[in-house]
């Protein structure tokens, strides 16, 4: 399984993460897991996704989910998983 | 499972405090396109790099996109042309057409520097050397990617004094070449001691004879991470300031470890080293000069910088160490003064001097680099 890690960070609104996950259920990324928080007002998400039966390739996604996030007014970055163990796992 | 906390902490690192991999160097051996004939030769080489490297370029920014993680630099090292040309070359002249093929072939894949234009004469000089090493002006002048490097010494041979003096004047003719352009030729000039092999960063990087065909060496950065690191652990002794700057070299390390691995895979071509050296830009936070003032330095070139430099320099390689078993290069601190911003106000300040500088490069891994000298005054 190929998974990758959407991080969302911005000013808390409604219907964050509605926008993202429908993105999502578009483009057939099955979501593994979801973690939120509202650190001092600012809205902050980390979800873990399968990207094994997307529909389009990984670069054009990314690409997307950036320009979504400019839409909503935050940022939104999708990195492959290996970064994250890499530098946080031995 | 990854939590939330360390996926903002990456993600800090790359947008916040300029962590990047500063290099993805493809190196490429030239030892079989020799040829006695001119001509022939510089064609063998062209073909040679622009087969080689032809998916460096996209290969290398796809992994970006993927990780999410920004890959500044795409560069070629070739075997020291010195050797290569040694057979076809019989004047200066013979050996700048060389460099521009290089040129040529760097414009082709899109690579930003292509290195490799050297001559090892640690010990003695051979006539092809000697050539090479007369025909940098020029070379570089005449070229705009080309970097070149001269290895005139080793802690076993000692120094070779012919090649020193010799390349003093080169370093005066370079500069002269190239005066409408800020003596740039200069930048793209490295004179070594102990040269390694394996060195991913330019423009002293080449691909040593003791190397394999291809192979891809990765260069990772991050002076600004290590700073703020630092600033989290202000007031703390020295233990936690060297466990600090440890843990953080582990965590660039591996960054660079997982994109050389990446790149390997995708282009076929066998991995060779990682290199963390802090490599400065002139970019605010990005500054390894900071470093040592966040250590408790007044200002870089006050009393305790050598110190610091040697602390910082011994704990970077043994947090890299940890982190991937294939570290090589040059790894540790880079000091070029003009290309960063804490060392800039230093030297305006009057804080840091040349004396100060000298003993600063006996602790680190690079000697004197990027001091602009002007010229004298008539």
């Amino acid at each position: 399984m190929s998974k990758a890690i959407i991080t969302v960070v911005g000013r808390d609104t409604v219907g964050i993460i509605a926008r993202v996950c429908a993105y999502l259920a578009e483009k057939r990324v099955n979501i593994l897991d979801i973690s939120q928080t509202i650190v001092q007002g600012y809205f902050n998400m980390m979800m873990i996704v399968d990207v094994d039966a997307a529909e389009k390739p990984f670069e054009e996604m990314v690409g997307e989910l950036k320009t979504l996030g400019e839409e909503i007014g935050v940022r939104i970055h999708c990195q492959r998983e290996e970064i994250f163990t890499a530098m946080h796992r031995i | 499972m990854i939590n939330i906390f360390e996926a903002n902490e990456t993600n800090q690192m790359i947008d916040r405090e300029n962590l990047d991999v500063r290099t993805i160097t493809m190196g490429i051996s030239l030892l079989d396109c020799c040829d006695s004939d001119l001509d022939a030769l510089n064609e063998k080489i062209y073909r040679r790099i622009t087969t080689r490297a032809k998916d460096l370029v996209a290969v290398g920014e796809q992994i970006a996109t993927d990780f999410g993680v920004p890959i500044v630099n795409k560069r070629i090292s070739v075997t020291p042309i010195a050797l290569v040309g040694g057979c076809a070359c019989k004047r200066p002249e013979d050996f700048v057409t060389i460099a521009k093929t290089l040129d040529r072939a760097a414009d082709e894949v899109g690579v930003n520097f292509i290195g490799g234009y050297s001559a090892l004469v640690s010990k003695g000089m051979t006539a092809a050397e000697e050539n090479l090493i007369r025909s940098i002006p020029r070379a570089l002048a005449e070229t705009e990617k080309v970097c070149s490097s001269v290895n005139v010494g080793s802690t076993r041979t000692g120094l070779n004094m012919d090649a020193v003096r010799l390349m003093g004047r080169i370093v005066k003719e370079t500069a002269e070449a190239t005066k409408e352009r800020d003596s740039l030729g200069c930048a793209k000039l490295v004179v070594f001691c102990n040269a390694p092999d394996d060195n991913p960063f330019m423009a002293g990087a080449f691909h040593g004879v003791t190397e394999a065909d291809a192979i891809i060496n990765v260069g990772v950065s991050g002076p600004g991470v290590v700073k703020e690191a630092l600033k989290a652990a202000r007031g703390a002794d020295f233990e936690v300031l060297c466990e600090t700057i440890k843990k953080t070299a582990f965590k660039i390390t591996r960054v660079g470890q997982l994109v050389a691995q990446e790149a390997s895979k995708r282009l076929g071509v066998p991995f060779g080293i990682i290199d963390l050296s802090l490599a400065p830009t002139p970019a605010v936070g990005d500054s390894v000069a900071e470093i040592l003032e966040e250590i408790g330095l007044e200002r870089v070139g006050a009393p305790g910088t050598t110190a610091a430099l040697a602390m910082l320099n011994d704990q970077v390689k043994k947090g890299g160490v940890m982190a991937s078993s294939y570290v090589g290069g040059l790894s540790g601190a880079f000091i070029p003064v003009s290309e960063d911003r804490g060392m800039i106000d230093a030297v305006t300040e009057g804080a840091l001097t040349i004396e100060k500088l000298e003993a600063m490069t006996c602790v680190c891994s690079v000697g004197l680099d990027m001091i602009a000298i002007p010229p004298p005054r008539p």
